[in-house]
Parts: structure tokens; sequence; C-alpha cells
């Protein structure tokens, strides 16, 4: 996790693609410039940044579905809370969750959790578009095979080529 | 038992917080409801939870972007349910 650059997640571990289910791990740093300024002496992760978290998991995986040709953006939140805090070091669970393919647009729900203790739930609205560029999506599949994003999996699932 | 009308109607005034008996089968839901395109997946989601059906929204803006349809054919609300109901019927017979 790097979060002065928005990389949230640290690997995908766990998936089940018929079920349009995936989780991914990541570990909080236990330094960042986002510490030093929320708040200093008391870093702490800021809740937008665990909704960002879960938007990262559920996003990787809508854009799976479409065998990486469309891209998700971000288009909605709702029902987001944010159960519990999350301080440097400590380790994370997000589990994300595909509840409706429409045309064009798709809804998921992401969790978090820490160990057993819920930390962050959301349903998340992504509106999918095309790759603005092949070489903008060629960079997105490298970075989904670096976070061991099992494309394989989708691929014989959706009989993708 | 409710008809297509009645159901998207109710489905648009939960959505977007319209009033109910404002909204009509001749009423546009983008020029006269103002109801924009995110406020709008908010509603196809409704529609294809309700219907079980997936409204073919890219193909339609598609067809409206290409000058081959008008967004009257899509988007006044009779025209809307009569999509819906082609679509329930398509389902219904494979």
């Amino acid at each position: 996790m790097r979060l002065e650059y928005f990389q949230m997640l640290d690997r995908f571990v766990e998936v089940k693609a018929d079920e349009r289910w995936i989780r991914s791990e990541s570990k909080a740093p236990m330094e960042s410039p986002v510490f030093e300024g929320h708040f200093p002496g008391y870093p702490l992760m800021p809740g937008v940044l665990l909704i960002e978290n879960m938007a990262q998991t559920c996003g990787w995986l809508v854009s799976a579905i479409t065998g990486f040709t469309g891209l998700p953006v971000l288009a909605g939140v709702k029902e987001a809370k944010v159960r519990g805090a999350v301080f440097p070091g400590m380790e994370l669970s997000t589990e994300g969750k595909i509840v409706h393919e429409g045309s064009g647009f798709a809804i998921a729900d992401g969790k978090i959790k820490s160990g057993t203790t819920a930390i962050a739930d959301a349903r998340l609205t992504y509106r999918i578009i095309p790759y603005p560029s092949p070489e903008f999506q060629n960079t997105m599949v490298t970075w989904a095979k670096q976070l061991d994003f099992p494309l394989e999996e989708f691929r014989k699932v959706d009989g993708q080529s | 038992m409710s008809t297509t009308f009645d159901k998207v109607a109710d489905i648009i005034a939960e959505t977007c917080d319209i009033p109910r008996d404002t909204i009509t089968p001749e009423s546009h839901a983008i020029d006269d409801l103002k109801i924009d395109s995110l406020d709008f997946l908010d509603i196809a989601f409704a529609i294809d939870k309700a219907f079980g059906i997936k409204l073919p929204l890219e193909q339609w803006t598609q067809q409206i972007n290409d000058g081959q349809a008008t967004t009257d054919q899509y988007f006044v609300l009779k025209n809307l349910c009569a999509r819906i109901d082609e679509l329930i019927a398509a389902k219904n017979s494979a």
C-alpha cells in the first residue's frame, strides 16, 4: 500500500470468478506523508482511502468480467460505513462482489475486515467505458499481473480469449 | 396487478425523489423529469432487478449518438415501458 500514490492494494489472494467475488489483501504502511497530516502525532487512515481500497478491489473485478476491455469508472458510493479505525501496520482483507452487471455499468459491494473486525463497507456504482488507449489497457493488465490478479480464472469462466 | 408503467413510475419516484403524481406516461425522463445519466443508472439497476431483464443502455446510447434513434424513443416513459415489455416477452420466449 502506497497511500500517496493511491496504490491501495498489495495483492489478490482469493477469487470465485463464477460468483463474481474476489478478495484482496493490503497492509497499511508504517509511514506515509498522508499520516503526517492525518493526524500529526496520531496517524489514522482516512476513511475516504478505505472507500478507495474497496473501489479498487471491486474495480479490478469489474474490468475482469469485461475481459479487460472495459475501464470501470467510479460513479457512485452508497451506504458507505466506516466501522473501525485503521492504524499504521494493520493488515486489511477486502472483499468485492458484483451484485449487478448492467449495460455499460456495474454495481458492486465492498467490505473490509482486519482479522475478524469489520472496518468498512459500501455499495459502489461503476460506469464501464472503453480503455482510452491500447497502451493504457496493457499497462493495467500488466499491473493486474503484478497484483496476482487471477486473469485466467475469469477467462475460463467467461470464455474470454 | 400493477402495470409496467406503474412499476417504472414508482421506481423513478423513489430513486430520484420525484413526486409520483408528476410522473406520467408522456413524461420524458431527461427533458421533463430532469433525470441525469448517473441517476438513470440507479433507475436502470432497479428496472433490471424488478423485471429480470437488462436494459440495453449502451445500444440505445449508440443509436442516439449515431442519429438512428431519438431520445424520445427510449426515454419518454410510455416508450420506455414498451421497450421493457418487449424485453420481458423476449426473455419469456427464450
